[in-house]
């Protein structure tokens, strides 16, 4: 289902991709685990049409993603780090909005909308603006609008960053759902361990742009002789701390949380 | 189509939903329709120029659309720091149509705003000459509103922070509308000023809105309706090339 080879992706004199070479199969749920700025998002940026590739082949359900844009946008869907929900409108909108993007049949939009949204346990709130959405709802909500428009897979971007046990548990249940349901396929990336662990077949870790690891959480801790996937993961990554700038997204959330008393 | 309606239709409902800001964005207007209707009414008068009230109406209603349709342009900004963006630059639908669709929805918004302040000129004592021809006058007011908001959009692709902000309002959209004759007669000004309003798109967008609304003209209502439509022309190429740009 997707076929990277070789890939490569530089930021002026810095490597953010360091030659990666991975498969994952149909119907595979994969985990791409890694500490803050190891290289997670700048490779699915290249795997979903938002970034072009230094060097190297990048294959999307047979397509590449350079060359058939659209053809490729139409076969995934995509939860971002970020949040991308419109919140001045209600969750139905948004469900709609996307539907009408991505060309979806207005039988099969209404039909569709109503089964995930019931799925997710939004249905009740679907009138309500996204901004009164608690993290975990606005969360549920951008997977249910992922799969929307039936697509083979789903990239999930850290989707449970600064959700509670509780809300990410669930979560991640709803995304086993549907990929038994569904049979789509997952890729996924996470720093928490334990979700990799529980939710993905087949994990690689990677650090400093490149794959220092990759196989299921048992081949992980044989590999390594370690007891958990904790600890695998801190003998292959070493324990130095990573910092990441602070970016002018954050510096702007700050400002309009102090403008606006509905933020 | 069906992609250029429903980001019409966001644009559109965020606008009405807004009602706080609808209201305080009225305030502006009402404060310079009271401030110079009132305060500069007089000298005016002295001067032989007339009501005043009436000179500014439709300077302070191409004002109102001014400022509407920068902003909801510069607005993508937000969508983009927000996150909608994204949602709308993965989808498999070309770029122009998601420009479009944003600019056409945010210039419908500036023309409701607009209007509104159309009304509050009514409420202000201001009455058009000739009732049959404000059709006309709306047909300049959506020519303005479409011109700004892609300029605003082509700013908006270019900041990636509020930081350029203030530097756009106090060196594009402020000079826009002091040069434009909004508030004064753009006759008998010295040369070298009077080149410098004639290079300002709203003075062609006030001067068709105050030619309809009250018969006094400087360029002449052709001369104000080629170069809007062209300079309107220009700003979605520039919007558009901007905004095809955008990496995330």
């Amino acid at each position: 289902m997707i076929r990277v080879q070789n890939l490569v992706k530089r930021f002026g004199d810095f490597e953010a991709v360091k030659d990666i070479s991975f498969q994952v199969e149909r119907g595979e749920i994969f985990a791409f685990l890694g500490p803050n700025g190891a290289g997670k998002t700048t490779t699915i940026k290249m795997l979903t049409t938002l970034l072009k590739p230094t060097s190297g082949s990048v294959e999307i359900d047979g397509l590449n993603p350079a060359s058939a844009q659209n053809e490729v946008r139409k076969r995934f869907g995509i939860v971002f780090q970020d949040p991308s929900l419109d919140t001045e409108l209600t969750a139905y909108e948004n469900m709609e909005i996307h539907a009408v993007l991505y060309h979806v049949p207005r039988a099969l939009r209404i039909e569709r909308t109503e089964r995930l949204m019931k799925l997710f346990e939004l249905w009740d709130r679907r009138n309500d603006p996204a901004k009164t959405f608690s993290g975990g709802m606005k969360r549920r909500l951008e997977i249910a609008r992922s799969m929307l428009h039936t697509p083979r897979i789903i990239f999930l971007d850290e989707p449970t960053l600064g959700l509670d046990p509780q809300s990410r548990n669930q979560l991640w249940t709803h995304v086993k759902h549907l990929n038994e349901t569904e049979r789509v396929t997952v890729f996924l990336t996470t720093h928490y361990m334990e979700e990799a662990e529980r939710v993905a077949q087949r994990i690689a870790i990677i650090d400093h742009g490149g794959i220092i690891a990759l196989g299921s959480s048992a081949e992980l801790k044989q590999q390594t002789g370690t007891e958990t996937l904790e600890e695998a993961f801190l003998k292959l990554t070493g324990s130095a701390i990573r910092d990441e700038s602070a970016s002018s997204a954050d510096a702007l959330r700050q400002m309009a949380k102090m403008w606006s008393p509905k933020r | 189509m069906s992609v250029i309606y429903i980001l019409w239709l966001r644009e559109v409902k965020r606008y009405f939903r807004s009602r706080a800001q609808i209201v305080a964005s009225l305030g502006q207007p009402v404060l310079y329709l009271i401030a110079f209707g009132f305060g500069m009414g007089p000298i005016f008068q002295k001067a032989g120029y007339g009501s005043y009230r009436q000179f500014m109406a439709p300077g302070i209603i191409g004002m109102s659309v001014l400022f509407m349709s920068i902003f909801s342009g510069i607005s993508l900004l937000f969508d983009r720091q927000f996150g909608f963006l994204k949602e709308t630059l993965v989808a498999p639908v070309p770029r122009l149509q998601i420009m479009l669709g944003r600019t056409l929805g945010s210039a419908t918004s500036a023309m409701v705003q607009g209007s509104l302040v159309f009304a509050v000129c009514l409420i202000a004592g201001f009455r058009p000459v000739n009732f049959a021809t404000v059709p006309i006058a709306f047909c300049f007011m959506a020519m303005i509103a479409i011109m700004f908001t892609a300029l605003g959009t082509a700013i908006g692709s270019l900041l990636t922070d509020m930081q350029g902000f203030q530097l756009i309002m106090n060196f594009l959209v402020m000079p826009i509308f002091f040069l434009s004759g909004a508030l004064y007669p753009l006759k008998n000004l010295p040369r070298a000023f009077a080149f410098v309003t004639g290079l300002d798109p709203l003075s062609y967008g006030v001067d068709g809105l105050r030619t309809v609304l009250t018969g006094s003209s400087a360029f002449g209502l052709t001369t104000d309706a080629v170069v809007i439509g062209c300079i309107t022309v220009l700003f979605i190429s520039v919007g558009t090339y901007f905004f095809s740009k955008i990496q995330l």
